[in-house]
């Protein structure tokens, strides 16, 4: 019996298929578990875990949350609060400043991580764009023709209490009511930029939430920034944390998990 | 590792391998040879490795073994709670199962699901992975075959389908990928089938660390241009990428087969200068996009960039503002969409780049077999201009291109902009775009940027939008499969109609295509396509937003 040609193109392709499936879906990944196996692979292999007195306590490459614990060193935000099984970043845009009551805006969120990291290191946590009660600075500015004209009306749009600016070209600043879309009613949505240094005390990485979620690193700048108070914490010297810093670095990103338990040892 | 130092490294390490690697696909595919292993593949597949075929009878071949695909992926998606290594996992729902099947089948990799939280171990490896490697092969045999269409002289066939899968499977990306698997396992990246494993943290949380076979599924994802993460934070998790030592080989893999791609195309049709012009291409257009992205994300423009002090969020540590860039004009040139950062937090125009790279057609230099195949068809069309230009005639490799070739470029050239402008507008016309997360027109950057992903295969995303739903994946999965299988029909149909041709002698009239001239108009051939076509749309968007 012959087999019409499209029937016989589809058995040839399931049976490539199997055959292929077989090789590259079975022998080829068992293979490299077995490989993961072999005494010096095997750590890696198994997630590369990182124990205190036998028993695991996280992943070398795996960030997690030090819970606001002074006497640790924090890890970066996360868009997932250190959970391996929701991994992920926020995905929130360059230009989001505008809270609205679902969620903070990502500058919001910048500007208040800022400002209660400066709090607990003792350090200035202004930053660019923020107001000093720490939410986007940011207001709604009507014009008299739309996008054009005199300024006729201005509002806070992140502050229902005490605007950040009195005035703006000479139109007194109101604060926001709770839920008003003023971008919805013909407002130009306006950052201010306001004085703060260019390169805040506080750095970058230490008011972005990461791309996984699970950033195990963070910059030496703040590593450095968060070592006074560790040290004060614990009673040890800083140039001690300081040595445990460097230990622990590796291309000018610190290990925040290694380092931690580098200070409990050392405790 | 700096952006500047990880681009130098790439292209001394890619020249350095071009030629060897190239000469290796070549002897692969002119091979008149069996192993012992592929008689018995094709003693168990029914088919004869001798029998040549026709451009339609491999166009079916093709079409046959990726509708059998996306049927048996289909199927192990759908019953992965009923067979082995499910972890507990349900059945991956209809239409998430649809759009997946079709996603890794078409070598997209486009992801409407989160691996940790929807697919088991043999759903990945049994399912996904497999896909990685076979739809690698399809693109790189539907490129060889039209690379015989222009060797071809008075010939009506272009190989054998059965043949050129099972010999680049097993004989080019195999291999690499045990080594590259072996490489990441030593540099940390997690190899086994546990369901996880659940520690106590030090301030006495429970965290659940995930296993998996990841490092073999993670060597494909990145040399079969695929870029589906066994997570999903894909190649910014720890366990997919564990160091900026990983990033580099995973950017050299991702990388490798494209560029060395050109170098089959010299050696098949004699003449290895013209390789290089094709690479020259390429490279000329990627140099470009991966300067401009490192350069508008390290500047860091932008409201949020500036409050943070840098364009940080969405970025790991380890790999930082240039090395995120960097990875992110690399995944994008190539229809990879493996990301180590999340673009939808990028600043305004560097959250273009990856965009417009897209956009580009995937060319520069595209994915494995598809880069080659669509700049060959872009080289086409700018053989046909510069032919109404001057009034020479318009050949290429002493190939006459005819009103049937240049049709068959000019809808090739069409299909990706028309699926990605009528989803798009799609996507607004009936309301959901409403899934998108960011409001104004980074929201329409975010539906934009994934119609364009789809349509192009890459499968990377602005990855706020929310796209599990009915209509996302259906629509998304339309957009991936017609953009996959249209162009690659259109073009075995050119590669069928070039073999045909007795090639015409070289005259005075020739325009030559091997010298600094012809790679300058094809690169602006390119780009003026690409802005006429979607600057509108991009005026919308990124333009808007970051100019605003």
């Amino acid at each position: 019996m012959r087999l019409p040609a499209w029937l016989a193109h589809h058995l040839a392709a399931l049976r490539a298929l199997l055959v292929l499936t077989v090789i590259l879906g079975l022998a080829y990944p068992l293979l490299f578990v077995g490989a993961g196996k072999i005494p010096g692979l095997s750590a890696k292999a198994g997630g590369s875990l990182v124990t205190v007195g036998g028993k695991a306590v996280g992943s070398s490459l795996i960030g997690q949350s030090f819970g606001d614990d002074p006497r640790y060193f924090q890890s970066r935000p996360s868009a997932g609060a250190y959970d391996p099984t929701a991994t992920g970043a926020s995905n929130l845009g360059p230009e989001d400043v505008v809270d609205t009551p679902d969620r903070q805006s990502l500058l919001t969120q910048v500007c208040a991580r800022g400002l209660a990291i400066g709090k607990r290191e003792g350090v200035d946590g202004s930053r660019p764009f923020c107001t000093a009660d720490g939410v986007g600075a940011v207001l709604a500015v009507f014009h008299r023709d739309g996008f054009t004209g005199p300024v006729t009306r201005v509002v806070s749009v992140n502050q229902t209490g005490a605007p950040f600016l009195t005035t703006y070209q000479g139109v007194t600043v109101e604060p926001a009511e709770a839920g008003e879309d003023y971008r919805a009613l013909g407002a130009v949505i306006t950052p201010i930029r306001g004085n703060a240094p260019d390169h805040p005390v506080v750095p970058a990485d230490a008011v972005t939430a990461s791309a996984s979620g699970l950033d195990p690193g963070i910059s030496s700048a703040y590593a450095d920034l968060q070592a006074p108070r560790v040290a004060r914490e614990r009673g040890v010297t800083l140039d001690r944390v300081h040595q445990l810093i460097g230990r622990n670095t590796e291309g000018g990103v610190v290990n925040v998990l290694k380092l931690n338990v580098a200070l409990d040892g050392g405790n | 590792m700096s952006g500047w130092f990880l681009t130098l490294s790439l292209v001394v390490a890619l020249a350095a391998v071009h030629r060897p690697f190239g000469d290796h696909m070549y002897r692969v595919v002119v091979d008149k040879r069996h192993t012992m292993v592929e008689r018995g593949i094709y003693r168990a597949v029914g088919v004869d490795p001798a029998a040549e075929q026709t451009w339609g009878v491999y166009a079916r071949s093709v079409l046959a073994f990726s509708a059998v695909s996306i049927l048996f992926l289909y199927l192990l998606l759908r019953l992965q709670d009923r067979l082995w290594l499910s972890l507990g996992m349900d059945p991956v729902k209809d239409h998430v199962a649809w759009n997946t099947a079709v996603s890794f089948v078409t070598n997209t990799n486009w992801q409407a699901y989160a691996g940790e939280s929807t697919m088991g171990h043999l759903a990945q490896m049994s399912g996904l992975a497999v896909q990685n490697f076979v739809s690698a092969a399809v693109g790189i045999a539907v490129a060889v075959a039209l690379l015989r269409g222009f060797a071809a002289r008075k010939a009506s066939t272009l190989g054998n389908f059965w043949v050129d899968l099972t010999r680049i499977t097993l004989r080019i990306l195999l291999p690499i990928c045990v080594l590259a698997t072996l490489i990441l396992m030593i540099s940390g990246t997690v190899q086994n089938l546990s369901g996880g494993t659940d520690v106590t943290t030090l301030t006495g949380a429970t965290q659940h660390l995930t296993g998996g076979p990841v490092a073999s599924q993670e060597a494909i994802k990145e040399l079969g241009t695929n870029g589906g993460g066994f997570y999903n934070a894909n190649s910014a998790h720890p366990f997919e990428n564990p160091s900026v030592w990983t990033n580099w080989l995973q950017l050299f893999l991702i990388l490798l087969i494209p560029f060395s791609l050109p170098r089959v195309f010299g050696r098949m049709i004699g003449q290895n200068r013209q390789g290089y012009a094709i690479v020259a291409v390429m490279a000329v257009l990627a140099i470009a996009s991966i300067a401009l992205t490192v350069g508008f994300e390290t500047h860091g423009a932008g409201t949020v960039p500036q409050a943070a002090g840098a364009a940080m969020e969405g970025k790991e540590a380890r790999f930082g503002v240039s090395g995120s860039a960097v990875y992110a004009a690399v995944t994008t040139l190539t229809s990879t969409g493996a990301v180590n950062s999340f673009h939808d937090s990028y600043t305004s125009l560097g959250g273009m780049m990856p965009m417009i790279d897209m956009m580009l057609g995937e060319v520069a230099p595209g994915g494995t077999g598809s880069g080659l195949y669509g700049l060959l068809v872009l080289a086409l069309i700018t053989v046909f201009v510069a032919g109404l230009m001057v009034g020479r005639t318009p050949e290429y490799l002493g190939k006459k291109i005819g009103a049937r070739e240049i049709k068959l470029a000019s809808l090739y050239f069409l299909v990706t902009p028309a699926l990605v402008l009528i989803g798009t507008a799609a996507a607004f016309a009936t309301g959901n775009n409403a899934t998108a997360l960011n409001t104004g027109p980074h929201g329409l950057s975010e539906v934009l940027y994934a119609f364009t992903s789809a349509a192009n295969n890459n499968g990377s995303a602005f990855a706020g939008i929310t796209v599990s739903t009915g209509w996302w994946d259906t629509a998304t999965g339309l957009a991936m499969l017609l953009g996959r299988f249209v162009p690659l029909i259109l073009v075995l149909a050119l590669a069928g109609s070039l073999a045909r041709q007795q090639p015409v002698p070289e005259s005075e009239g020739t325009l030559p295509t091997h010298q600094p001239l012809f790679v300058g108009m094809v690169v602006g051939v390119t780009v003026v396509l690409v802005a006429l076509t979607f600057l509108p749309a991009l005026a919308l968007g990124p333009l808007a937003e970051g100019l605003s």
